[in-house]
C-alpha cells in the first residue's frame, strides 16, 4: 500500500476518483452507461468527449514542458486551425462534399505544422525563452484568426466535417477516438523508442545533452510542432462541434488548461521527467471539476473560483517543500532525507 | 628610478574610457530603440495626418493609457526579478467590480478605494507568500490568482454594473488644462506620479537595488546578504497594488465594472515591458522604458483609428510582430554583450 502510494500518478488518480465519488454521492446514475441508436451516452461519456481536446493539446504540452519549455500559444494556433478549415470550407465550390472537409483538416493540419515551425525555429534556432516565443504568436495568433475570418462567425454546413467533434464511430465519439489514437502514438514514438529519453535528457540539462552528441535543436523543434499540430487537430474538434469557427473565443484560455493538466498529472514545470498518462489524469480532474460544479448544483459562475482553489491546493501538495513538512509530521527523518534526495536527482 | 616605478604604469593602467562607454550604451540601447521606434511612429504618422502631429494627440495616449502605464510600473518590478505576474488584468477586473458594487450600494468612495487597494495588495501578498515559500513558479502561481480572481468578478455579478458615484464621475470628466489649450486627466498626474515613485525607489533605495540583484542571480543575491525572501514577496505585493490602481483608473475611464473587463491585459502589460526594454530573464530594464512601450501600443492603436480603414485585429498582430522584432534585438544586445 505504502509503495503504491509512493507511485507518482498515486495522488492525481486518488484525487480524481475522490471527484468521481463525489459526483456518484450525489448523482446515483452518474457512472451509469446507456445505449441510445447505437451511440454510448452517459456523464463519463460527456467529461471524455467535453475534455477531449484539452487532453490532446495537453499531450502536447507535456512533451514541450519536458523540454523545460511552455507553448503559450496553442490558443491562438487553436484559433486558426479552426478559422482556416471553416473559410476554406465556407468559401469552397461544394460546401458539402467530404473531399472539402478532408482538404480543410489538411489546411489546419499544415497550418499546425507551420505554426509549430516558427515555434521551434524561434526558441530552438534563435535561442528566444519559450515563454516569450510562444508570446509572440499568441498575442498575434488570434489578430491573424480574425483577419482569415474577416473578424465575424464562419459557420458551415458540412457533415462530414461536422463528424469530427460531434459525431460516432463504433458507438464512441470520434473525438474521444482521435485523441486515444494521438495519445497511442505519441506513447509509442516516445516509449518505446529513444526519443523519450532524448526529450528528458534536453530538459534535465541541454548543455549536458549537447556534449553528450545530442541534437538538443531538433529533439525542441520536435517538441514544437508536435504541440501546434495537437492544438490544430483540437482547432478542428472545437469548430466541428459547433460547426463555426469564433476567431475570438475558440480556444480561449485554452493553454492555461492544458498547462494545469500537465502540472496536476505530475510532470515538473522545471522540465526532465515526464508522464503522458499523468496528463491524461490531469486533463480529466479539471473536466469532472467543471462536470462537478454541476452535479452540485455550484452556479456555474462560481467554477473558475473553484477551480482555482483546487489547482492551488494540488500545487500546494506537489511542491516539494510541503511534501517535506509532511512526511516529516508522518515517518522518522530518515526515509523522508532519502525522499528528498530523490527528489533532487529527478529534477 | 627603479626599473618597478617604469612598470606601475601599466600594472595601473585603466581600462579604456570608450569601452566604458560602449557597455553603458549597450545597457540602454534596447531601450533607446524603443524612445527612436516611438519618434519614428510619431513622425509618420504626423506625415501622414496633418492632425496627428498637435500635443493632444500626445497627451492622449497618456490619458487613453493610464491604467496600462500603472500595470507595466507594477510588472516591471516583477519581471526585474525574474518573475511574471499573469493576474494582473483579473484583479484590475476585480478591483472594477468591487468599487462598481459598493458605490452602488453607497459607500463613501474613500474607504472603496482604501479597500480596494487593500484586496489588489492583499491578493499580490498572498501570491509571492506561496511563490516563496512553496517554491512553486511565479507562472503557475499568479495563473491560479488570475483565476480566482476573474472568478470572485463572475460571483460579484455577471452583468456590467454602471458607476454614477459623484466622486468616479467627477474624475472621468475632469480635465487639468496645460498650457496650450492642451489638457490632461487627473489620472494622468496620478499614473505619472506613480511613475516617478517606481523610478525613485528602483534606483535610489536598497529594495531596488535588491530588485535588480535578484534578476541578475538570486543565488549571489542571497549570498550577498541581501533580504532576497522579502524581496520577492513585496515585488508580488507591489504589482497586486498597482494592479487595484490600475482598476481604480480604469473605472475612472470607463464608469463601470464588468466581470469580463480588461481580458488580456496582462499580455499587453508585459508586451509593453519587453518592448520598453527590459529583459524577461530580469535584471535589466528600466520603468521609464515600459512607459514608453505603453505609448508605441498607443500609437499603433492611434494609428489604426486614424486610418478608418484598418480593422481592430491588426492591432494584435502589429503589436505581436512588435514584440518580435523586440525580442530579435535583445537576442543581437545579449550575444554582444558577451
Amino acid at each position: 500500500m505504502k509503495s503504491l502510494l509512493k507511485h507518482r500518478l498515486a495522488w492525481p488518480v486518488i484525487a480524481l476518483a475522490a471527484l468521481l465519488l463525489l459526483n456518484q454521492v450525489f448523482r446515483p446514475d452518474f457512472m451509469s452507461l446507456r445505449m441510445q441508436d447505437g451511440h454510448l451516452y452517459g456523464s463519463l461519456i460527456d467529461i471524455m468527449r467535453n475534455g477531449a481536446p484539452t487532453i490532446l493539446i495537453a499531450l502536447g504540452m507535456t512533451l514541450v514542458i519536458a523540454t523545460r519549455g511552455i507553448d503559450l500559444s496553442v490558443g491562438a494556433v487553436v484559433a486558426i486551425a479552426g478559422a482556416a478549415s471553416c473559410a476554406y470550407i465556407a468559401a469552397s465550390p461544394e460546401p458539402g462534399s467530404p473531399v472539402t472537409a478532408a482538404t480543410a483538416v489538411l489546411i489546419a493540419v499544415v497550418a499546425g505544422l507551420a505554426l509549430g515551425v516558427w515555434n521551434g525555429f524561434l526558441v530552438s534556432t534563435i535561442g528566444v525563452q519559450p515563454i516569450i516565443a510562444t508570446l509572440v504568436l499568441m498575442t498575434a495568433g488570434r489578430g491573424v484568426a480574425q483577419l482569415i475570418t474577416g473578424g465575424q462567425i464562419v459557420s458551415v454546413s458540412n457533415d462530414s466535417y461536422k463528424s469530427i467533434g460531434a459525431g460516432y464511430l463504433f458507438t464512441l465519439p470520434i473525438s474521444i477516438l482521435i485523441t486515444a489514437a494521438v495519445f497511442a502514438l505519441a506513447a509509442v514514438l516516445t516509449r518505446r523508442t529513444a526519443l523519450g529519453t532524448l526529450i528528458e535528457a534536453v530538459g534535465i540539462n541541454p548543455v549536458a545533452s549537447r556534449l553528450a552528441g545530442l541534437r538538443a535543436r531538433n529533439i525542441i523543434w520536435i517538441v514544437y510542432v508536435f504541440s501546434a499540430v495537437c492544438a490544430a487537430i483540437a482547432g478542428l474538434m472545437i469548430s466541428s462541434n459547433v460547426t463555426a469557427a469564433d476567431a475570438n473565443n475558440a480556444g480561449l484560455y485554452i493553454e492555461m488548461d492544458a498547462i494545469l493538466a500537465v502540472v496536476i498529472g505530475g510532470t515538473s514545470l522545471a522540465g526532465g521527467r515526464y508522464t503522458l498518462v499523468g496528463t491524461v489524469v490531469g486533463a480529466f480532474i479539471i473536466q469532472t471539476l467543471t462536470t462537478t460544479v454541476y452535479t452540485l448544483g455550484i452556479p456555474p459562475e462560481v467554477t473558475l473560483v473553484f477551480k482555482a482553489l483546487v489547482v492551488i491546493t494540488v500545487c500546494l501538495l506537489q511542491a516539494p517543500k510541503a511534501r517535506n513538512l509532511l512526511s516529516r509530521f508522518k515517518a522518522a527523518p530518515k526515509p523522508a532525507a532519502k525522499e528528498a534526495a530523490k527528489e533532487k536527482v529527478a529534477i | 628610478m627603479s626599473p618597478l616605478s617604469t612598470l606601475t604604469p601599466l600594472t595601473l593602467k585603466k581600462p579604456s574610457p570608450a569601452r566604458n562607454r560602449l557597455r553603458g550604451g549597450a545597457r540602454y540601447a534596447p531601450t533607446l530603440a524603443t524612445v527612436g521606434l516611438f519618434i519614428a511612429m510619431f513622425a509618420v504618422g504626423a506625415g501622414m495626418y496633418p492632425s496627428f502631429l498637435s500635443g493632444q494627440v500626445f497627451l492622449n495616449l497618456f490619458i487613453d493609457n493610464t491604467f496600462l502605464i500603472v500595470l507595466a510600473v507594477g510588472m516591471t518590478f516583477v519581471i526585474l526579478t525574474g518573475g511574471i505576474d499573469l493576474s494582473v488584468g483579473a484583479v484590475v477586473a476585480l478591483s472594477m467590480m468591487v468599487s462598481a458594487t459598493l458605490l452602488q450600494q453607497g459607500w463613501n468612495p474613500g474607504a472603496v478605494i482604501v479597500l480596494v487597494l487593500l484586496i489588489g495588495g492583499g491578493l499580490g501578498l498572498l501570491m509571492g507568500l506561496i511563490i516563496q515559500y512553496f517554491d512553486i513558479q511565479p507562472f503557475i502561481v499568479t495563473l491560479a490568482g488570475m483565476f480566482l480572481a476573474r472568478g470572485l468578478c463572475y460571483v460579484i455579478s455577471l452583468d456590467s454594473i454602471p458607476v454614477n458615484e459623484a466622486f468616479f464621475t467627477g474624475m472621468a470628466q475632469a480635465q487639468i488644462p496645460l498650457p496650450g489649450d492642451l489638457f490632461v486627466s487627473p489620472g494622468v498626474l496620478l499614473a505619472l506620479g506613480i511613475v516617478a515613485a517606481a523610478f525613485f525607489v528602483l534606483h535610489h533605495t536598497r529594495f531596488g537595488r535588491t530588485v535588480y540583484a535578484i534578476g541578475g542571480n538570486e543565488h549571489s543575491a542571497m549570498l550577498m546578504g541581501l533580504p532576497v525572501k522579502a524581496t520577492k514577496i513585496l515585488v508580488y505585493a507591489l504589482s497586486g497594488l498597482c494592479s487595484a490602481i490600475a482598476g481604480i483608473l480604469f473605472s475612472f475611464y470607463s464608469l463601470s465594472g464588468y466581470s469580463l473587463a480588461a481580458q488580456g491585459m496582462e499580455l499587453d502589460a508585459i508586451a509593453a515591458v519587453v518592448i520598453g526594454g527590459t529583459l524577461l530573464t530580469g535584471g535589466t530594464g528600466y520603468v521609464l522604458g515600459s512607459v514608453v512601450g505603453v505609448l508605441v501600443l498607443g500609437i499603433v492603436q492611434t494609428f489604426i483609428a486614424y486610418d478608418g480603414t484598418l480593422s481592430s485585429w491588426w492591432t494584435k498582430i502589429v503589436i505581436g510582430g512588435l514584440l518580435l522584432v523586440f525580442i530579435l534585438l535583445q537576442r543581437l544586445f545579449a550575444r554582444k554583450a558577451r
